[in-house]
């Protein structure tokens, strides 16, 4: 399943309870304000890199660039435009929006 | 590979709409098929033809009224959620007694089967929303 | 297409009346069980606020909907999925919220309870057995 947030883990849950209900081996996909969760060394990344020893952690580059974080991304995330982001689809069975 | 689309949001207040737009505008360009795009809540906003943003902005009505009519889309508002917020075709219009009708082009009205629908008929539904 | 089953998935993790999501989520549900396909909600995270029993929204002006989740099982709504978690962390227990129930056809219309409490292990199972998840 691919598991996609929009919201910024400083302001909402989403990130979290996506987080707590991704089954091993899905993908969660960071996009609009979700991709302020992909910030090192935030509050959050700790709690976001431990998850990606079971998840693999996507962030939507447009959404970087636009909020100027490019240079900040946690290793390990990949980057994906939106090309990438309609194959993520394509390729997990479902797609779960953490609104 | 069969999408529908679900936009919960407005235009401009929320990014929805825009990322759903770069979605869909990347999905067609792989070749995959757009069953239906549904508006739904807020996201009826998008289908006001008396949409008037700045001059040097882009105009997100406009923008999916154009891609509808190049890749033959199904964008479809939900007609409980358009009553609401005073989104109308001329028939609604009409039916609900009122003096204007608003809907854009290449948008069309119809019930939250529609979404239903989508979801059975489509491979995948991806939802965009606040 | 009327042959087709799909395991539609509605999570609910919003408020009802500070937004207008839950209702509208509501009336995607009622509309949905026309289709015949297999329905399951699941309620956790703030969603689990739209089914507590003892709502009265006369001084707000606003409509009172939370006994309309009660008709679901009418409209053969059957599965009803709570967050464990989400409950404790909000200092509720299952005793707060509505009693929701089912008939069993084969069981000679027996009352069945539609509120089943999951942890995150059987959430996780829910989403990933759902063919098409629908979030509001």
């Amino acid at each position: 399943m691919l598991h996609i947030v929009n919201k910024s883990p400083f302001d909402k849950n989403s990130l979290e309870s996506c987080l707590s209900c991704a089954q091993d081996g899905s993908a969660v996909l960071l996009y609009e304000d979700g991709v302020y969760g992909a910030i090192k060394g935030s509050a959050y990344a700790e709690r976001l890199q431990s998850a990606m020893s079971n998840i693999t952690v996507y962030a939507l580059e447009p959404d970087v660039k636009a909020r100027g974080i490019a240079d900040k991304v946690i290793d390990g995330i990949k980057l994906v435009d939106y090309n990438g982001f309609v194959e993520l689809t394509a390729e997990k069975e479902a797609v779960n929006s953490w609104l | 590979m069969k999408y529908t689309i679900q936009i919960n949001e407005g235009p401009y207040t929320h990014q929805a709409s825009d990322s759903a737009y770069n979605f869909t505008k990347a999905a067609l360009e792989k070749g995959y098929e757009i069953f239906r795009i549904f508006f739904y809540h807020d996201g009826v906003n998008n289908a006001t033809r008396l949409t008037t943003p700045p001059q040097d902005d882009r105009n997100v009505i406009t923008r999916w009224s154009e891609l509808a009519a190049a890749h033959d889309l199904d964008l479809v508002v939900c007609v409980a959620a358009a009553q609401r917020r005073g989104i109308a075709d001329a028939d609604e219009s009409a039916r609900n007694g009122k003096d204007a009708d608003n809907l854009a082009p290449g948008f069309r009205i119809s019930g939250l089967g529609q979404l239903i629908e989508g979801g059975i008929i489509a491979d995948r539904l991806v939802v965009f929303g606040d | 297409m009327s042959s087709v089953i799909k395991q539609f998935l509605y999570v609910n993790r919003k408020a009802p009346y500070g937004t207008v999501y839950a209702l509208e989520s509501l009336e995607v549900v009622l509309i949905g069980a026309a289709f015949e396909q297999d329905v399951r909600l699941l309620f956790m995270d703030d969603g689990v606020f739209q089914i507590t029993k003892g709502q009265d929204t006369a001084d707000i002006g606003m409509k009172n909907f939370s006994p309309t989740y009660g008709a679901l099982g009418d409209y053969d709504v059957k599965y009803m999925y709570v967050c464990k978690q989400s409950l404790e962390e909000r200092g509720l227990t299952v005793d707060d919220l509505l009693d929701l129930k089912w008939e069993d056809e084969d069981e000679d219309w027996a009352e069945k309870d539609s509120i089943i409490l999951v942890d995150r292990e059987e959430m996780k199972s829910l989403m990933t057995d759902a063919d098409v998840v629908l979030s509001f």
